[in-house]
């Protein structure tokens, strides 16, 4: 219930979203001539003023290591660090701050449950499941604890349309199965995935479960209890802070029974050559001098989303992907990849004849930034046969002239091609 | 939009609709796997040698317009080319696409690649298939990657 208290207790929240743009210095500038219109959020957000104002300060003020000093800037620099830890806890829902590990972002954070749970809880033959839409970073960890353990990798298939079908996410179920680690909004299809159902049915197969959440964050209220998974991993430079930081949640019990990631100073209790104790979680999980700035920049992008009405996030997201998903249909020879019935944050297309990165340098001369690739999700691609899609992707700030600005990048680029 | 049209001339959209050499050659002497990971592009390159002399070279896979049309400009140029000469051209073409000023007329229809010097992250679009065919030439790679 500490949610719904924390809610009782919070100032009117702000739902007109779009009034926020002007908080986003990157967004007021002129590429190539033309305003810039950002539509790369899902890649990387922009980073709104008050952010840049907390990482400014907290680099030039209370610059200091953390978690040993007794002097009173190591003082500021641990309450700081410490702090943002108790406003991921509560940005997630999480029963308690030790069950927030900080990380370089969601890459890592897998990373880490996969080299630590994984190495423990691995046997040959044991088994592995995600699905076909996730991002390499949701692969490859998998993969190497995999050939480390012998344990076997399984990729649910997807619809047609990018979606999980839960009849056949159930088929590939088994006893066998050891971890289940699934994404929650695809980053190439923009498809939601049902994660509180899959988890459901994963852990009554015994399985622990792992939410990338790394397109999700930025763009839902998340609330790990509800969801009830065992990890969630996410960025900071999708939620509006600077790169390299990110954390991963993990539930408490779990956690403890995990051997560190990484040796070295702060995740211990005592060294001695002959015997090292660890440190209680989640330090264990910390090795070495984090990256305080960008921790506490990330407590500042949480204080500005806490503003904010997630939901009404959602509805202007989902606003612009139905103006943009229509306005795209006008585009001769336009096709989407990705028609789940619930998406978020991402419209992946392609142009007939033109290939994605034709595409993106030409909307990029009319001022208009988009990822074109594969978006590190090579297997979706195999899947849709196509070598690379362009994709627009939004963020709270975004509105409908930078989508009006792409569709006429799209119709030089159909016109140059023609 | 001049800039566009500056890197999209009119050769390289033809090249791109109607590639020329393209698809496999069954009794190539090489065969080289060229690949931009950064955009997960593959193109393969198959030459066949008489001598010293390029008797016939093709390419086949998927890409940009800027490397298809670059593979074909290419297999189109050193086709009956000795093998020194091909690679004393891949020099020109290397520097041409990195900055350095080449003469246009030696270069012919291939200085139509130079308008990817202002998009460097479209050079190595346009340098892939000479990497390959240098790869084939001096037979050291099975594969090449730009990166």
């Amino acid at each position: 219930m500490r949610a719904a208290a924390d809610r009782s207790t919070a100032p009117r929240l702000i739902t007109d979203v779009h009034t926020l743009r002007g908080d986003f210095p990157g967004l007021s500038q002129k590429v190539h001539g033309h305003p810039l219109a950002y539509l790369d959020s899902a890649a990387s957000s922009q980073v709104p003023q008050p952010v840049l104002d907390a990482m400014l300060a907290q680099q030039a003020m209370n610059h200091a290591n953390i978690h040993r000093g007794v002097h009173e800037l190591a003082e500021r620099a641990t309450r700081a660090y410490e702090d943002a830890r108790e406003k991921v806890r509560r940005f997630l829902n999480a029963a308690e701050p030790e069950e927030i590990v900080f990380t370089r972002g969601t890459t890592e954070s897998i990373n880490l449950v996969a080299s630590s749970l994984g190495s423990t809880l691995l046997r040959p033959g044991d088994e592995v499941l995600i699905t076909w839409m996730e991002h390499h970073s949701n692969i490859v960890p998998w993969q190497l604890i995999c050939a480390r353990t012998g344990a076997r990798l399984v990729p649910v298939p997807i619809t047609a349309t990018g979606e999980i079908d839960l009849d056949v996410f159930e088929r590939h179920l088994n006893e066998r199965t050891k971890i289940v680690s699934i994404v929650h909004v695809s980053n190439a299809l923009g498809t939601v995935n049902p994660v509180k159902t899959l988890a459901a049915k994963a852990h009554a197969a015994g399985a622990v479960v792992l939410i990338d959440g790394a397109q999700s964050a930025p763009r839902q209220r998340i609330d790990v209890a509800d969801i009830d998974c065992d990890f969630y991993a996410f960025s900071g430079h999708k939620i509006y802070a600077p790169t390299g930081i990110g954390a991963l949640y993990g539930r408490r019990r779990i956690l403890e029974a995990m051997p560190p990631y990484q040796g070295g100073g702060e995740m211990i209790l005592s060294v001695t050559f002959e015997d090292t104790r660890y440190n209680a979680v989640p330090h264990k999980f910390e090795a070495g001098t984090p990256n305080i700035t960008g921790t506490v920049a990330l407590g500042a992008a949480i204080d500005y989303l806490s503003r904010i009405d997630m939901a009404a996030i959602e509805r202007h997201e989902a606003d612009l992907l139905a103006y943009a998903t229509e306005r795209l249909a006008a585009i001769p020879g336009s096709r989407v990849i990705g028609t789940a019935q619930h998406k978020a944050g991402s419209l992946s297309f392609v142009l007939r004849g033109i290939h994605a990165h034709d595409v993106g340098t030409i909307v990029d001369q009319c001022g208009v930034a988009i990822r074109t690739g594969h978006h590190c999700a090579m297997p979706v691609m195999q899947f849709f046969g196509v070598p690379a899609t362009a994709r627009a992707s939004f963020g709270l700030y975004s509105n409908r002239d930078d989508i009006d600005q792409l569709m006429l990048g799209l119709e030089k680029a159909v016109e140059i091609f023609a | 939009m001049n800039e566009l049209k500056e890197l999209y001339r009119e050769v390289i959209l033809d090249h791109n609709r109607d590639p020329r050499n393209f698809g496999e050659l069954n009794d190539a002497d090489r065969v080289v796997e060229g690949v931009n990971p950064l955009c997960g592009d593959k193109m393969t390159l198959y030459v066949k040698l008489h001598g010293d002399v390029i008797e016939d070279l093709r390419f086949k896979g998927t890409g940009c317009a800027i490397s298809v049309a670059s593979s074909s400009l290419m297999t189109e140029r050193v086709k009956g080319r000795s093998v020194g000469a091909t690679l004393d051209l891949f020099d020109k073409v290397h520097s041409m696409l990195t900055g350095a000023d080449v003469e246009t007329e030696e270069m012919d229809k291939l200085a139509a690649l130079a308008g990817v010097r202002e998009y460097p992250s479209r050079v190595k679009c346009a340098s892939l298939a000479w990497h390959a065919l240098k790869a084939a030439l001096t037979g050291t790679d099975r594969k090449v990657s730009t990166e």
